[in-house]
C-alpha cells in the first residue's frame, strides 16, 4: 500500500513530469493557450501513458533489452494512433486545433521516460497507477498553465468548451474580465515560457517552505 | 578612457538630465502626454522596485537610490505613445522591472535592457494602443482625459512618419512622391542627439557604441537606397525619424547589457544599427530599435568573449 501512495505522490508532485523532470515541454508550451486545448492534450497524453505503461509492464519479460526502445516506441505509437483516430471521429474541431501535437505525443519524452524508468521494471498494477498519476500530474500543469494564459491573454476561462463537451460546453465559458482587450503576449510562445517558469518557481517555493517546516 | 563618474547613481542621474532636451522637444510638439507618462512610469517603477526588493529581503533605499529603475521608467515612458491609456505605462514598467531586472537578480545581472523588454512586451501585447501616436499639441486637460478617462484618442491621433512611409510603400508608393520629413521628430531627435553629446563630453558613455550605431544605420540604409532609391528610405531620414538618436545614445549604451570591450562596442553598435534598418524596412512593426536591442543583447557574451583585449606583455 505504501508503494502505491508513494507512486501517487511522485506522479502528482515530487517527480511531476512537467515541473520537476521538465519533460514533454514541446506540447506543454505549444498548446496551452487556453484551458480546453490543455484538457484535450492532457487527456490524450494520460490515456497513452496509462496504456503504454500497462502494456510494456505486462510484456516486460518478453522484450529483449537490446531492442527495447524501438519496441516501446512502436507500442506508444500504436496507442497514439488510437487516440488520434478517436479524436478525429468524435472531437474533430479540437483535433484540428491540436493539429500536429496529437501525433507528436509519440515523441513526448515523459511517456518513453516512464516506460524505460518505471514500466520496464515494475508489475503491471504499479505501472498502471504510475502512468495514471504521471499523466494526471502533467495534465494538471497543462490546465493551470492554460488557465493562466487564457485569463491573462483574453480574459476568459473555458472558452470554446463546446469543442470538448458539445452543447453542454457552451454554457461553461466564463468571461472573467468584460471589456478586456487582452494581453496578446500571454497567448504567444513567450507567455508559455514565462508562465511555466512561474509555476516551477511557485512549486519550488512551496517545497522550500515545507522542508523548512519539517526541520 | 575611464568614466569620470564612479557610482552608478551619478551615471544614471547624468543620463536622466541629458534626456531633458529631447523630452522638452517632445513636449513642445506633442504636449502634456509625455509628462504624464513619465510621472506614471516613475511612480510605478519606484513602487514595483520597492515591493520586489522587500520580497527579496534586500535593502530598499540603496537599490532605489541607484536611479536605474527611474532611468528605465523614463526611457520606456518616452518610447511609448504619449496618448496611451495609463495602464500601458504601468503594465510596461512593471514588466520591465519585474521580468527584465528583478527576476534575473537585480541591476547588473539582467541580460536584456529592461526598458526595451518592457517596450517589446507592450508592442506585442497591445499593438493598437502602442501604434496610436499624438498628432498635434495636446493640452494638460486633454492629456488627462485621454490617459485616464480612456476616451478614444482618435481625434488627436496620427501614425508616425516611419509608419506612414512604410504603409505607403507597401501600397505601391514611391519615395520621391512621399513626405519623408517630420519636423517634430527631427527636433526630438536633435534634442536626444545634443543630450547624447553632453553625456559623451561628461564621459558617462563611451563613443564607440553611438558612433558605430549611427554608421550601421547610415551604411545599411545607404546600401539599400543605393540599390533601389524609389523603394527604400534614404539614410538621412532614418537618422531623424523614430527613436534613432534616443537609441544610439541612451538605449544602446546601457552599461549592463551592452558589450564591454572597446572592439566589442564597435561590433555591437554597428550590428545594432544594421538590424534596426533591416527590421524597420522589412519587419511588420513601425520601429525596430527594441527588437534589435534585445537580439543584440543575447550576442553580447559572445562578442565580449572574442574581443577580449590582449593582456599586456603576452
Amino acid at each position: 500500500m505504501e508503494d502505491y501512495i508513494k507512486i501517487t505522490k511522485n506522479g502528482l508532485w515530487n517527480n511531476n513530469q512537467a515541473l520537476v523532470a521538465l519533460l514533454g515541454l514541446c506540447p506543454l508550451l505549444a498548446v496551452t493557450s487556453n484551458i480546453v486545448n490543455a484538457i484535450g492534450l492532457g487527456l490524450a497524453t494520460t490515456f497513452v501513458l496509462v496504456a503504454s505503461n500497462t502494456t510494456i509492464s505486462i510484456f516486460r519479460h518478453y522484450i529483449r533489452k537490446e531492442i527495447r526502445i524501438p519496441v516501446f516506441v512502436l507500442l506508444i505509437a500504436s496507442f497514439v494512433t488510437i487516440v488520434e483516430l478517436v479524436m478525429q471521429s468524435y472531437f474533430y474541431d479540437l483535433y484540428l486545433i491540436l493539429g500536429i501535437f496529437v501525433p507528436l505525443i509519440v515523441t513526448n519524452c515523459a511517456i518513453l521516460g516512464r516506460a524505460e524508468a518505471f514500466a520496464s521494471k515494475n508489475s503491471w498494477d504499479k505501472s498502471l497507477l504510475d502512468g495514471l498519476m504521471m499523466g494526471v500530474g502533467f495534465s494538471i500543469v497543462l490546465v493551470i498553465l492554460g488557465a493562466m494564459r487564457e485569463l491573462i491573454g483574453s480574459g476568459t476561462l473555458f472558452d470554446q468548451s463546446a469543442l470538448l463537451l458539445g452543447d453542454l460546453g457552451s454554457t461553461l465559458s466564463v468571461t472573467v474580465f468584460t471589456d478586456y482587450q487582452g494581453t496578446l503576449m500571454a497567448v504567444l510562445p513567450p507567455g508559455a515560457f514565462i508562465g511555466l517558469g512561474l509555476i516551477v518557481a511557485i512549486k519550488n517555493l512551496i517545497d522550500q517552505k515545507l522542508s523548512q517546516k519539517s526541520v | 578612457m575611464a568614466t569620470k563618474f564612479d557610482s552608478t547613481s551619478q551615471m544614471m542621474r547624468q543620463a536622466i538630465y541629458a534626456l531633458a532636451l529631447g523630452i522638452g522637444a517632445a513636449y513642445i510638439f506633442f504636449g502634456w502626454g509625455i509628462v504624464l507618462q513619465i510621472v506614471l512610469a516613475v511612480i510605478t517603477a519606484i513602487t514595483v522596485e520597492s515591493v520586489f526588493l522587500k520580497i527579496r529581503k534586500m535593502p530598499i533605499t540603496s537599490a532605489i537610490g541607484d536611479g536605474s529603475a527611474v532611468l528605465t521608467a523614463v526611457l520606456l515612458a518616452i518610447s511609448i505613445p504619449s496618448i496611451a491609456p495609463w495602464w500601458v505605462a504601468v503594465v510596461g514598467v512593471s514588466f520591465a522591472i519585474i521580468f527584465g531586472k528583478q527576476l534575473y537578480g537585480g541591476l547588473g545581472n539582467n541580460p536584456f535592457n529592461p526598458a526595451m523588454l518592457g517596450y517589446a512586451f507592450l508592442l506585442i501585447s497591445y499593438p493598437l494602443q502602442m501604434t496610436t501616436w499624438a498628432g498635434d499639441f495636446i493640452s494638460f486637460a486633454q492629456a488627462l482625459d485621454v490617459v485616464f478617462n480612456l476616451s478614444p484618442a482618435d481625434a488627436l491621433s496620427g501614425a508616425t512618419r516611419l509608419d506612414e512611409v512604410k504603409t505607403q510603400l507597401s501600397l505601391g508608393g514611391v519615395i520621391s512622391e512621399l513626405t519623408l520629413h517630420s519636423t517634430a521628430q527631427a527636433w526630438v531627435n536633435m534634442g536626444f542627439l545634443l543630450g547624447g553629446l553632453y553625456l559623451l563630453a561628461r564621459r558617462v558613455i563611451f563613443w564607440q557604441i553611438p558612433a558605430a550605431f549611427l554608421s550601421g544605420i547610415v551604411i545599411t540604409a545607404f546600401l539599400l537606397s543605393f540599390g533601389d532609391s524609389e523603394h527604400y528610405l534614404p539614410a538621412q531620414n532614418h537618422l531623424m525619424l523614430g527613436g534613432t538618436m534616443l537609441g544610439a545614445f541612451f538605449i544602446a549604451t546601457d552599461p549592463v547589457t551592452a558589450s564591454t570591450t572597446p572592439k566589442g562596442r564597435l561590433i555591437y553598435g554597428f550590428l545594432l544599427g544594421m538590424l534596426i534598418v533591416i527590421i524597420r524596412t522589412f519587419g511588420n512593426y513601425p520601429d525596430g530599435i527594441a527588437f534589435a536591442v534585445l537580439l543584440m543583447n543575447i550576442t553580447v557574451p559572445l562578442i565580449d568573449y572574442y574581443t577580449q583585449p590582449k593582456v599586456f606583455g603576452k
